[in-house]
């Protein structure tokens, strides 16, 4: 099922591009789904892509064995907790972050890593390819060890990925509806305090007084948003705009859009003035290691920088979290050469 | 959880002049609960009434959880012509131990599922674990954690409870006739829901066990 088209409004009227073999019902309502929660309908010419579900891969004329692994990998996305103390060390699972089994617009979906890598990219400085892409993850936002490439569980993962990319021309020349977690525009000035008291109200009920979030069992129920069972100082949610466009899009939960811009990047302001463990790529001292990340990183988030309540120099500890170590190996240069 | 201890305490605070509550007792509440178990039986079982007003089976459910239903029917945040005579039998204290003794006891089996047919039960599966997202129906996992057997004092244990009431709590969030929960998380949640689904999802949970042994 392919649910892939070209998608251009016009004067209200929806038109398709004559590429798209038909109008697909699933997609249009989707856009309709999405639009009535506030989200902007896709502009002019974006990509604009649905994935299968699971019960499309049931249906699916794929291998028996590649469903298998496909599963597998589905099962590792929305689990990822079965992984802990091996490849995760703190209570994140993928889909903590990537609402929808990595399928919703304006939820990070993850199908365009399948379909936009190899390709080069500014956070370390090179080309990376898919597997690459899903060892970021793990490296800051699971505060973890990547699965090996090439292995039963990188592979899994990468399927699933790919699966969900199906029907989407490698390399696409169109922007892509609801990539990544659009952020709304800057308000002029945020606010800690205004930030912790919207916390407070609109999402503690869940993840806490102190960010810790809710575990039943092995399980997590609510991701914890700082603290040591929470993504490092290296994951893209620590960067203020993410974490607003996080925000501002997917929560409260069911209620994506209903915080107000300045309510969603005083939260995301407010976050990011919280402690976590180390960022990976730390050189052992603070100020060092934000001269070294600054323009590619650390400029969007608080790390290095004196809380203004206390004066605390966010970042600046040894505290790994309940990982072992500080840096994975998979993070370093490549040069190919 | 802000919220709810800061509640509980100001009710608390309003109810007993400042003297604070003592502590939760079970066999306390076992006497207390006498009041209870015409409807909701001593075990704490309730009762699937096919299209009648079905009673919720309570043992083994979350103490903090029943004791802030309990507060919410005393002070009209939740409604209910049934229940209104009986929680004002119940003082502050004896809400505590009604709600220690409930929370104690074995859970017992989910009733409502019996006549659902394979399709019905596969849509309730899919909605209560993986949701249905083209309709922004987030799954029932996500907050009542997993096996939807419950997480934390705020979002209660649903497998093994009764379908007739789980769809009739379902339909009153929809409508508006329920809105104690917090922030409308339930909500803003049945308003998306058709009533095939929730009959679906009311079948499915009421199949479960309501506990991990």
């Amino acid at each position: 099922m392919i649910r892939t088209f070209s998608y251009v409004a016009l004067s209200g009227t929806l038109l398709f591009s004559a590429t798209a073999a038909a109008t697909d019902d699933t997609t249009q309502q989707y856009i309709n789904t999405l639009t009535e929660l506030g989200y902007p309908a896709p502009k002019a010419n974006e990509l604009v892509h649905i994935p299968p579900t699971m019960e499309d891969l049931e249906n699916a004329s794929l291998h028996p064995e590649l469903k298998r692994v496909i599963r597998r990998g589905y099962d590792l996305f929305t689990n990822t907790q079965q992984l802990r103390g091996e490849n995760v060390f703190n209570n994140m699972n993928c889909s903590s972050c990537h609402m929808g089994e990595g399928r919703m617009p304006f939820s990070a979906p993850v199908w365009p890593a399948a379909v936009t890598l190899p390709n080069y990219r500014g956070k370390n400085d090179h080309v990376n390819n898919l597997e690459e892409r899903i060892a970021g993850c793990f490296t800051y936002s699971m505060n973890g060890k990547p699965p090996e490439y090439g292995s039963d569980n990188m592979l899994a993962l990468s399927a699933y990925h790919q699966w969900l990319a199906k029907g989407v021309a490698m390399y696409p020349e169109k922007p892509i509806y609801g990539r990544g977690f659009p952020a709304p525009d800057r308000p002029a000035k945020l606010s800690y305090a205004r930030g912790e008291a919207a916390f407070d109200e609109n999402c503690s009920v869940c993840h806490g007084n102190d960010g810790e979030g809710l575990r039943v069992g092995n399980h997590t129920v609510f991701p914890a948003i700082w603290g040591d069972m929470s993504n490092n100082w290296g994951a893209g949610i620590v960067r203020v705009f993410t974490a607003a466009g996080f925000i501002k899009n997917n929560m409260p939960l069911g209620q994506p859009n209903s915080l107000s811009d300045q309510e969603a990047w005083d939260i995301a302001y407010y976050m990011s003035n919280q402690e976590r463990p180390q960022d990976p790529r730390y050189t052992g001292d603070v100020k060092d290691t934000l001269e070294k990340t600054q323009e590619r990183f650390h400029k969007h988030s608080m790390y290095g920088q004196a809380r203004e309540t206390d004066g605390h120099v966010l970042g600046d500890h040894n505290n790994t979290g309940e990982k072992p170590f500080l840096k994975p190996d998979s993070v370093r240069p490549r040069t190919f050469e | 959880m802000k919220k709810l201890p800061i509640l509980l305490t100001a009710l608390g605070l309003a109810a007993c002049s400042g003297f604070a509550l003592a502590e939760a007792d079970a066999t306390r509440g076992a006497a207390s609960a006498a009041v209870c178990m015409a409807c909701h039986q001593a075990d704490g079982s309730g009762m699937n009434i096919p299209g009648g007003e079905s009673w919720p089976r309570l043992a083994g459910l979350d103490a903090a959880y029943i004791s802030k239903q309990l507060h919410d029917y005393k002070s009209g945040k939740r409604s209910s012509a049934s229940m209104m005579p009986f929680v004002n039998m119940l003082d502050d204290q004896k809400i505590a131990d009604v709600a220690a003794y409930y929370a104690g006891l074995p859970a017992t089996k989910g009733k409502g599922s019996e006549s659902a047919n394979e399709a019905t039960l596969k849509r309730g599966q899919q909605l209560a674990e993986r949701g249905d997202w083209s309709r922004y129906v987030v799954s029932c996992k996500s907050c009542h954690g997993p096996d939807n057997q419950g997480a934390g004092a705020v979002f209660p244990g649903i497998a093994g409870q009764h379908a007739g009431y789980i769809k009739t709590q379902l339909q009153a969030w929809k409508a508006g006739t329920r809105k104690n929960d917090t922030q409308d998380l339930m909500g803003s949640i049945a308003r998306r829901m058709s009533d095939d689904d929730i009959n679906a999802v009311a079948a499915w949970l009421a199949s479960q066990s309501a506990s991990a042994n």
